[in-house]
């Protein structure tokens, strides 16, 4: 029988922190921008300059470390990580070595219905490096340092997780956390969010660490998934070949569905941490740490309990709590229309589908919750006719108008009056002589096809609860 | 007039100010002392005579038109080469920077100019301030104007020299281990190194971030005073600079000294001083006392670790501050062909880096590496904070401490360029002050036989700059060292 290999998981995620400045200079810290135009000599690493610690950056880690259980040092550091890379224009890296600013936290995740903590080393805050970019058909490369120097925090767990799943579910809850902080976009695509798992394996039963590997260059959860996948079933085959493991940092070949080892860098770099001796070592008073832990925002997972006891399914209260923003929405339109599983339906269905069409973020709706709301109850009580309802939907999102008057505008209202329906009505069973002489003999399913085509005949505005009454009074006496 | 660069900065801005010289005439007969001199001495890296007279003519239209003026209103000066002035080359006396011209003043250069001052030239200096003669210029060597034969002391050796020979009245230097006042001391002149955190060190090109300083270096006490005035302050760019009000230094020199006890450190005067600084010493005390003042011996136990911590810890800092020099964004590239990266970094530093830089950075990587860094840097920073305490246990007992500047008057060039150690010695009497973050200021106090000046440095507590002054103005007072001029042949 083969051997049975247990996959060790630890994650690294780096977290670039939307503050309006740099960390150490006061150049805005946005995306974008042609390159190396949000830079001054600070973060150019011009001779002569020096960096000044933006305490916001430093509170916004606090709070990440707060929401994470993590204790806050009172007393810490900056220290310098020394290493020869052109996107490093000092030639070290400001960071954080030995007195992180957060430790010991821990996250809990849920996989296949089972809780797990997974257990927080540290959350320390460094300075972004600048971005590379290659030139092949020239053999150039360029460097735009407007990133370099932005806030980034990192955050480091224990190898406490055994698969990719757990892996990746660590990630989205993390990702849940942090975006309630409104400290970062927390975008993967745009790299505002970075996940470098380190995995090794080892026999089923045993409890030495096998060697590590680290991949790099993750931007999507399903890309950790694959890649921390295909990186354990390389492991373990190699180990069943009797081969080893080397420890190296590995990318994922998009192309080729595989994990390769990154060129170069191989060699053990010793970065010679020691301490930044132009930035004072920083003191945190305990009144800054109660005050971020009493601006933390109810954490996704408490949300998404208190939509569950409102009586909101599983799955929907899921995607609400996804992001912070979306969560407040849908409080907001429960204060007109206080139907939570019909709002909620609404939110996970067809009007997600409009923000996600139309590009709009969660975070940052443009709708007044009151006209999503009165949509939902316009569409639940009959005052928009079914077939228009996905008209009046987008009309909303093109105009931002009330949902009542866009209904009259667009003459969609649902049509409830007993004569003209009955002359609908009428119009229909002359057309469809067969199927109603079916329902006076006694067929009464057969009646449905008659609403459809009465439905049809008003366009969809019908009331389909009357048209069906009169078919009935009229057909079967 | 023909002789306006012999007056004191004080004089020369009174001079100014009264309408009596104009600043054009004032920086003519500087530029013309300059083509005198400098050929002789090597003071000088870069003066452009163009933009001098500009400012001073900027200068006198702003007087003609009755416009308030500056503290430095008419005063030229030398800046070190270390320090960025925008738009004029700052190469810390290295290849690596032959020819980077800053985008951007040092703060101190922001507040020369908003007090009126005259930049006049980049002073000469040991490459990125490493070393105790200027020799380790990547361009040229300094001459002392005492003996054209001698250093002029180092790292500030270009500034001192240009002080010491009337180029300038009040020049800036850097001091991270004696940098100021041991030049300062070889030229006979006064020269200030101030508490760690008093001046703002944004925009001087460091070499060890926790001992650097940027500081006065003037013929008379009161220069030092007024250009004290005008540099130190906290600034919101330097997170080590210091939020302490910035009192006008020139009152502390109307300060009476009576009362004071002053402590002199029996390590300072070892046997082996020569006896003509020992003599120095003894005068000055004699001096000091008859103002009223009392002098006894103190203890200052770890002075003997001074210089071997000094060197761990500012060659560690210096190792990761001269990283950014790599070639990739400013500065000396090699045009060598080159395979990789590696090869980019490592050919465009070799070329670029002298002899002491190299050392000192080899020895800094070493001290910072894994498996060293307890051994070293660690025990470094442990022996700092022990040679801290020294002194302020000594404080406890005396206002300001007293001693020689340096082991030695101005020595020949070429005399110790080849024996790194006994260089690094003669940094025993300064490096102290800088590993525990006081104020010195070191002041002529006489000649030796051959007629090459000494220096006695004052040290206090941190932010008594004052009282520093106060004591060397006393001392200056009874005395006319600092009145004397070179000969220069
Ligand atoms: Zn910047």
């Amino acid at each position: 029988m083969s051997q049975q290999y247990e996959p060790v998981i630890g994650l690294e995620v780096h977290l670039e922190l939307h503050l309006p400045q740099k960390m150490f200079c006061s150049c805005p810290a946005e995306f974008g921008g042609e390159p190396n135009t949000q830079v001054c000599p600070v973060c150019l690493g011009l001779p002569g300059s020096l960096p000044v610690v933006n305490r916001e950056g430093v509170l916004a880690t606090i709070r990440a470390g707060l929401s994470l259980g993590c204790e806050i040092a009172t007393f810490t550091k900056f220290d310098r990580k020394n290493y020869y890379y052109p996107d490093i224009p000092k030639g070290y890296q400001i960071s954080q070595y030995d007195l992180p600013l957060c430790r010991k936290g821990s996250l809990t995740i849920d996989v296949n219905g089972k809780s797990k903590v997974v257990g927080i080393t540290r959350v320390h805050l460094e300075e972004d490096t600048g971005k590379l970019a290659h030139v092949d058909d020239r053999n150039e490369s360029w460097v735009d340092l407007n990133r370099a120097g932005i806030a980034l925090v990192e955050i480091v767990t224990e190898p406490d997780m055994h698969s990719a799943e757990e892996a990746v579910a660590y990630l989205k809850e993390l990702k849940a956390i942090l975006s309630y902080l409104n400290i970062s976009d927390c975008n993967m695509e745009e790299g505002s969010l970075r996940c470098e798992p380190n995995i090794s394996v080892r026999p089923v039963g045993t409890s030495t660490l096998g060697t590590k590997t680290e991949i790099k260059n993750l931007n999507s959860f399903k890309v950790v998934l694959q890649s921390v996948q295909h990186e354990i079933h390389r492991q373990s085959a190699a180990l069943s070949r009797g081969e080893e493991v080397a420890q190296e940092t590995r990318l994922w070949d998009e192309a080729g569905q595989k994990t390769v080892a990154m060129r170069g860098k191989e060699t053990a770099q010793d970065y010679r941490y020691f301490p930044e001796p132009d930035i004072p070592p920083l003191e945190i008073s305990k009144e800054e740490i109660e005050t971020a832990r009493a601006s933390l925002p109810t954490p996704p997972k408490e949300r998404r309990k208190a939509l569950v006891e409102k009586g909101i399914p599983d799955y929907n209260a899921e995607i609400i709590v996804r992001s912070q923003g979306y969560a407040d929405y849908f409080e907001a339109c429960l204060s007109t229309y206080n139907e939570p599983h019909k709002v909620s339906n609404l939110l996970i269905g067809g009007f997600l589908q409009e923000l996600n069409q139309r590009g709009i973020s969660e975070e940052d709706i443009p709708i007044p919750p009151e006209h999503t709301a009165t949509y939902c109850r316009l569409s639940e009580e009959g005052g928009i006719g079914k077939a228009a309802r996905k008209q009046v939907l987008a009309a909303l999102f093109d105009t931002g108008k009330d949902p009542e008057s866009l209904v009259k505008e667009l003459g969609v209202s649902q049509v409830e009056d007993q004569d003209e329906i009955g002359k609908m009505v009428d119009q229909v069973i002359a057309e469809n002589e067969a199927i109603a002489s079916q329902v006076r003999g006694g067929k009464t399913s057969a009646i449905m096809a008659l609403v459809g085509q009465t439905m049809k005949l008003s366009k969809g505005r019908a009331n389909p609860q009357i048209v069906q009454e009169i078919l009935k009074k009229k057909l079967e006496g | 007039m023909s002789e306006l660069w012999k007056l004191t900065s004080g004089d020369l801005h009174e001079r100014f100010t009264s309408g009596a010289a104009s600043a054009v005439e004032i920086v003519e007969s500087h530029l013309d002392r300059a083509d005198q001199v400098e050929a002789k001495i090597d003071a000088i890296l870069t003066l452009d005579r163009d933009h001098v007279l500009a400012q001073a003519k900027a200068l006198d239209a702003k007087r003609e038109k009755g416009e308030p003026l500056g503290m430095l209103a008419g005063i030229p000066i030398g800046i070190k080469d270390n320090i960025c002035t925008e738009g004029i080359k700052t190469t810390a006396g290295s290849r690596i920077l032959e020819s980077f011209v800053p985008p951007y003043n040092a703060h101190v250069i922001d507040k020369i100019l908003a007090a009126d001052g005259i930049i006049f030239a980049k002073t000469n200096l040991d490459e990125f301030a490493m070393g105790s003669s200027c020799e380790n210029s990547a361009f040229k060597v300094t001459k002392n104007p005492w003996d054209l034969t001698r250093v002029p002391g180092g790292s500030s050796g270009g500034s001192a020299a240009a002080v010491a020979a009337g180029i300038v009245p009040l020049a800036l230097g850097t001091d991270t281990g004696g940098s100021i006042r041991q030049p300062a001391s070889f030229c006979g002149l006064v020269g200030m190194k101030p508490t760690y955190g008093r001046v703002s060190r944004y925009g001087a090109l460091a070499f060890a971030s926790s001992l650097d300083q940027i500081g006065p270096i003037s013929k008379d006490v009161a220069g030092s005073a007024r250009l004290l005035s005008v540099i130190a302050g906290k600034d919101p760019n330097d997170g080590t600079s210091i939020d302490q009000e910035v009192p006008d230094y020139r009152e502390a020199l109307e300060e009476e000294m009576f009362g004071l006890t002053l402590g002199l450190p029996k390590e300072y005067m070892s046997d082996s001083l020569p006896s003509s600084i020992r003599e120095a010493v003894d005068d000055v005390v004699l001096t000091l006392e008859a103002l009223g003042t009392s002098v006894r011996a103190i203890d200052l136990p770890h002075t003997e670790y001074a210089v071997a911590t000094y060197y761990v810890v500012a060659n560690s800092e210096a190792s990761s501050n001269l990283a950014r020099y790599d070639g990739m964004h400013y500065g000396h590239r090699t045009k060598a062909p080159i395979k990789n990266l590696a090869e980019s970094f490592s050919r465009t530093r070799s070329e670029g880096f002298g002899d002491e830089v190299k050392r000192r950075i080899m020895t800094g990587t070493h001290a910072l590496s894994s498996g060293y860094y307890d051994a070293y840097y660690l025990k470094a920073l442990k022996v700092r904070r022990k040679i801290r305490e020294d002194f302020e246990t000594a404080f406890e007992d005396v206002d300001a401490v007293i001693a020689p500047t340096s082991p030695v008057t101005a020595f020949k060039i070429g005399e110790k360029i080849d024996d790194p150690l006994s260089m690094y010695l003669t940094d025993i009497l300064t490096v102290a002050v800088n590993l525990a973050g006081l104020p010195a200021l070191s002041l002529p106090v006489g000649f030796s036989g051959e007629g090459l000046p000494i220096g006695l440095q004052i040290i206090g507590q941190p932010f008594e700059e004052e009282l520093l002054l106060t004591l060397a103005q006393g001392y200056q007072v009874e005395t006319d060292h600092h009145k004397k001029w070179p000969q220069i042949p």
